[in-house]
């Protein structure tokens, strides 16, 4: 069913959004394995609190993670948005145009040829781009229609699953590497790890919003688009492009969190419903405040250990995800 | 105007019409009509630039197609695509859409763009749909926005891929009744029409295609009176004199 929704609703429901990811990540910078008071928090962000031990924590530990998730978050839900827009598919995700498959093979090989020290993030960031960059290519020779793009995207994914395996398989002490950015996770995140990605993530999600109109319409459907002026096949590319960079910044220093693409946009659509710049808001605080909820729990649930959180985020996501599809079969809107 | 010279347009491995020489001019309403897969559409595709064309000429308004960018061809020449998708916004921002050939970056939307957006509603009396959501319109209301859409790009042509598809009959007659609005403001209009009886009613010219090219082209009684229309379509088409003109049948 449609929800098509007036402008004042959508700025409220925006507004709730946008405070729930201000709550989070104030939550995020308070607990974890070590409870920190908020006033104790504030010193510490303000510079205060000198080197004891609770301004530490939070300095190096939870304020980077808190900005990790927030921005590994924002991106791939971003991402996940312009891809289901841009291929007019709702089960679209980064992993369909390969960024999941780039990234994991380049990670993959980096573990295996540099096992003391893997470089992990450029790693990732270098494969996301150069699997997409590959399918874009082949989908540009082939006319760059919705299809085209997804079947090459399969097929490029293919190619490079079977490469991840031949790696793994003539070199095992990969797996372990490899395992760790499969599953995903912000443990031992630093600020060196979040300020490059977030150099690719800020500039991405403005030039992604200011193409908000364009992506309208597109919208409407390729004939229709091209009638209107639009340059649709040139649009394509250049959003595909986009959505690699915010997938691929997210995933050099939160490794494969690809739920995050699918479920928050598609919730998301019926929050902001059919105009691209709500939508891409919408996603972009979804993502952070899921990604930021599922880390708090994963480091509060057990403290002092913590899970990965791509396992919390499949544990609570999926069955949330099952059970707003079972509300869309009986006929109930969200 | 429209012009078209020895236009050959199809798919690289195959040529569906060829040798297509004709001119659309400013106040006609004209009907192309021919057999499935004959390529109508493929027809209208090719003079908006869609798909490339295979050889031959298209001017716009006395301008060479391929000379005109993206934009200035969108602000010469408007299009009703056969399928179109619903998208979940309003009525009033989908007619605005008609509007994007003229903005520029930010893209955001002058007073005068407003204004011309409320005058396409008004022509084709939807301007209580206007806050409405597309998804929620029934087909002949849907029908009349992507209209007002048409109305608000204020292009001089405009081509329209079976507007009357799937629509009840009053909703056909008052999409026709818009048609030919458009042409007594003086546009060029060319559609395809798939209900013969129709067609031979509204059009002041039928232009028929079949057999990958042009069958007949002329006024819908001089082609009804040839036998164009039988040879084609393999149908025996009528007429009766009725107050308000002509009426066809066909059997």
């Amino acid at each position: 069913m449609k929800s098509w929704r007036s402008s004042s609703t959508r700025i409220r429901e925006l507004t709730v959004l946008s405070g729930l990811v201000l709550a989070l990540a104030g939550l995020s910078l308070c607990f974890g394995g070590v409870a920190v008071s908020p006033a104790a928090v504030w010193r510490a962000l303000c510079g205060a609190g000198g080197s004891d031990a609770a301004a530490r924590i939070v300095r190096y530990v939870y304020f980077p993670r808190t900005c990790g998730c927030l921005l590994a978050g924002g991106a791939l839900a971003c991402s996940g948005a312009i891809i289901q827009n841009v291929l007019a598919n709702p089960l679209a995700a980064p992993n369909l145009i390969g960024v999941n498959a780039g990234a994991g093979l380049m990670v993959a090989l980096s573990c295996a040829l540099f096992p003391e020290k893997p470089c992990g993030p450029l790693a990732a960031f270098l494969g996301a781009l150069a699997g997409v960059l590959l399918v874009l290519s082949v989908a540009r020779r082939t006319g760059a229609s919705r299809f085209t793009v997804v079947l090459t995207g399969a097929a490029v994914s293919s190619i490079f699953g079977a490469g991840i395996d031949a790696v793994i398989t003539f070199v095992p002490e990969a797996l372990s590497g490899y395992s760790d950015f499969r599953v995903g996770g912000l443990f031992g995140v630093t600020m060196a790890r979040v300020i490059p990605a977030a150099w690719v993530i800020l500039p991405t999600l403005a030039a992604a919003f200011a193409l908000g109109s364009e992506m309208d319409v597109l919208m409407l459907g390729t004939d229709t688009a091209q009638s209107l002026g639009l340059r649709v096949r040139s649009l394509r590319l250049v959003l595909l492009t986009l959505a690699a960079a915010l997938a691929g910044a997210a995933v050099s220093f939160a490794g494969l969190l690809g739920f995050v693409g699918l479920i928050v946009p598609h919730i998301m659509r019926r929050l902001a419903g059919g105009e691209s710049r709500y939508f891409l808001l919408a996603s972009a605080l979804g993502g952070a405040a899921l990604l930021t909820g599922c880390d708090l729990l994963a480091r509060v649930l057990f403290a002092p250990y913590e899970l990965p959180v791509g396992i919390v985020l499949s544990f609570l996501g999926g069955p949330f995800f099952l059970w707003l599809l079972l509300r869309q079969r009986g006929g109930r809107t969200f | 105007m429209i012009q078209l010279e020895s236009l050959r347009a199809g798919y690289p491995a195959r040529s569906v019409l060829e040798d297509v020489t004709l001119t659309f001019g400013p106040g006609e309403l004209t009907v192309l009509a021919g057999p499935n897969g004959c390529g109508k559409s493929t027809f209208l595709r090719t003079i908006l630039g869609l798909q490339p064309r295979l050889g031959g000429g298209i001017w716009l308004d006395g301008q060479a197609l391929e000379r005109l960018t993206p934009r200035q061809r969108a602000r010469r020449i408007s299009y009703l695509a056969q399928s179109r998708n619903v998208p979940d916004i309003n009525a009033r921002r989908m007619v605005l859409h008609g509007r994007f050939p003229y903005l520029d970056y930010p893209r955001r939307y002058r007073p005068e763009d407003q204004l011309a957006v409320r005058r396409a509603l008004e022509q084709v009396d939807a301007l209580e749909l206007a806050e409405r959501p597309m998804a929620e319109l029934s087909g002949g209301q849907r029908q009349r926005i992507y209209f007002a859409m048409v109305l608000a790009q204020d292009t001089q042509n405009v081509l329209l891929d079976e507007p009357t598809a799937y629509l009840d009959v009053s909703c056909q007659l008052e999409v026709m009744a818009l048609a030919r609005r458009m042409a007594d403001e003086g546009r060029t209009v060319v559609l395809v029409l798939h209900d013969l009886c129709l067609a031979l009613r509204a059009a002041d010219r039928l232009v028929v295609f079949a057999e990958g090219r042009l069958q007949a082209d002329g006024p819908p009684e001089k082609l009804c009176a040839d036998g164009v229309l039988e040879r084609v379509f393999g149908v025996t088409v009528r007429r009766v004199q009725t107050a308000s003109g002509w009426r066809y049948y066909y059997a």
